[in-house]
Parts: C-alpha cells; sequence; structure tokens
C-alpha cells in the first residue's frame, strides 16, 4: 500500500464502542426490536417440535405438553411473549411506511393503514383461538 | 462491482416473515406457552390439534409460519450482528449460519408439515 494512502481523511473512522446503543433510549428500543428475532426464531423451532411430536402420537405429544409446563420454559416463553409483543406492535406501527395505498389518487393516510393492520391482528388472533378452543 | 444483489429477495422473506410472524406469533405463544401450560385456559385435546393442523391449509399455514419467521430472523439478526457487534469481517460467516440456517429450518418444515398424519 502506498504511503501517501495510509492516513487518508476519508479512510478514518472513529472507533465506537461496541455498547453504542445503550446510550439513548430510542437506540435500546431499536436494539431490543431487533433481538426480537431472536424470540420469533425460538417460536418457529418450538412450533416445529410441537408438529413433530403431534407426528409421532399422544405420548410424544403429552411429553412435550409437560416440557412446556417446566419452570425454564415457562419463564422463557414469558419472555419471548413480551418480545413478540413488541415485535408485533412496532411492526404494525411502522406498517404506513413500507405500504403506500392510493385510493382515488390520494394517499391512503397512516392512521388507517396501522388501523387496518391492527384489526387484522385481532382477527387473525380471535381465528386462532375460536379454531383450537371454539365449539 | 457488477454482482448481483440478493438483498431484495431477502428483503422480501424478511418483510413477509415479519408480518406472518406479528400476525399469529403473539395468539399461538400465548395459548400454547403460557395459558394452557399454565392451566388458565384448558387445552385442546391431542386428536383436535392433530385435525386442526392436519388440514391442506393449516399445513401451508404452519410451514409457511416456520420457514418465514425464520427467514425473518435471518436478516434482522444479520444486521443485529453486523450493526450492534460490528463484526464486519465475519460477514460470510454470518450470512452462512443466518441465511443457511433458515434454509435448513425450511426443509425441516416441509418435511414435519409433509408427514404430519
Amino acid at each position: 500500500m502506498a504511503a501517501q494512502f495510509e492516513y487518508h481523511t476519508r479512510w478514518y473512522r472513529a472507533p465506537v464502542s461496541t455498547y453504542w446503543w445503550l446510550k439513548r433510549p430510542s437506540d435500546v428500543k431499536f436494539i431490543l426490536r431487533e433481538i426480537s428475532s431472536v424470540f420469533v426464531a425460538w417460536f418457529a423451532i418450538m412450533l416445529m417440535l410441537q408438529i413433530r411430536a403431534l407426528s409421532q402420537g399422544l405420548e410424544a405429544y403429552q411429553e412435550f405438553q409437560e416440557w412446556l409446563q417446566t419452570p425454564i420454559l415457562v419463564a422463557l416463553n414469558g419472555i419471548t411473549f413480551l418480545f413478540v409483543l413488541l415485535h408485533a406492535i412496532t411492526w404494525f406501527n411502522l406498517a404506513p411506511k413500507a405500504i403506500v395505498v392510493r385510493l382515488r389518487g390520494r394517499r391512503v393516510p397512516d392512521s388507517v393503514i396501522t388501523a387496518s393492520n391492527y384489526l387484522a391482528w385481532f382477527i387473525a388472533s380471535v381465528g386462532v383461538a375460536w379454531l383450537l378452543l371454539g365449539v | 462491482m457488477a454482482k448481483r444483489s440478493n438483498e431484495p429477495f431477502f428483503w422480501m422473506l424478511f418483510s413477509a416473515g415479519g408480518a406472518i410472524a406479528a400476525l399469529l406469533v403473539p395468539i399461538l405463544l400465548f395459548l400454547f406457552g403460557l395459558a394452557f401450560p399454565l392451566g388458565w385456559v384448558d387445552a385442546p385435546s391431542y386428536e383436535r390439534v392433530l385435525a386442526l393442523a392436519g388440514l391442506p391449509l393449516a399445513r401451508v399455514c404452519l410451514f409457511a409460519l416456520c420457514s418465514l419467521s425464520l427467514f425473518h430472523w435471518a436478516h434482522r439478526f444479520r444486521y443485529t450482528l453486523y450493526d450492534g457487534l460490528q463484526v464486519k469481517h465475519l460477514n460470510e460467516l454470518i450470512n452462512f449460519f443466518c441465511y443457511g440456517g433458515a434454509m435448513f429450518g425450511t426443509a425441516l418444515a416441509a418435511y414435519l408439515v409433509w408427514y404430519l398424519p
């Protein structure tokens, strides 16, 4: 490398601490939102284990249910639930930034898009609960 | 750099995964992870869950939920490592671990859903 390039001003990057995001609440929220994806993945793994247990029969399924009753799993899933809620809320609140709908040449207001997302969430949740618990 | 970027493709999977997870995971996790294990609500029987999960549409939804949730994780977690820990030099390894994991999970989910009785 030629010497005149070694101290090029454009190449200088101020070192940033690994914990840069702890300084501002909005950055902490950003990182927590990003970390929520780990809990979404954990749910996917649990769901696959559940499908496997379902395939293996009643006994395997009961074992799976007992595993979910252990204190560690209940605690983990309590935390997972909070992160998954954070994911859902931040996701729906950002939806108007990603979805631009025009109706008769006019842009549909952000509030309408957010509200319809929450409505879809509500309908999906009631639908799932009804399929599992309804008569 | 003339190489075409895979970014839009993975972003679409990330986005689809984020949406389906936001819609379905809170209620499923609340019921199966908290309400049933803690006895707040009586869990549906094995037969009922099996019959429900075995419906063709339910199989498709379960597969999509597993696979897209994992791709959502892969994409977001990759950038969390990238921005949060600033480990750019491990980029190749992280990509392999994240997207590779999601692809492996997708294959596994397809297998599990296909062989569900």
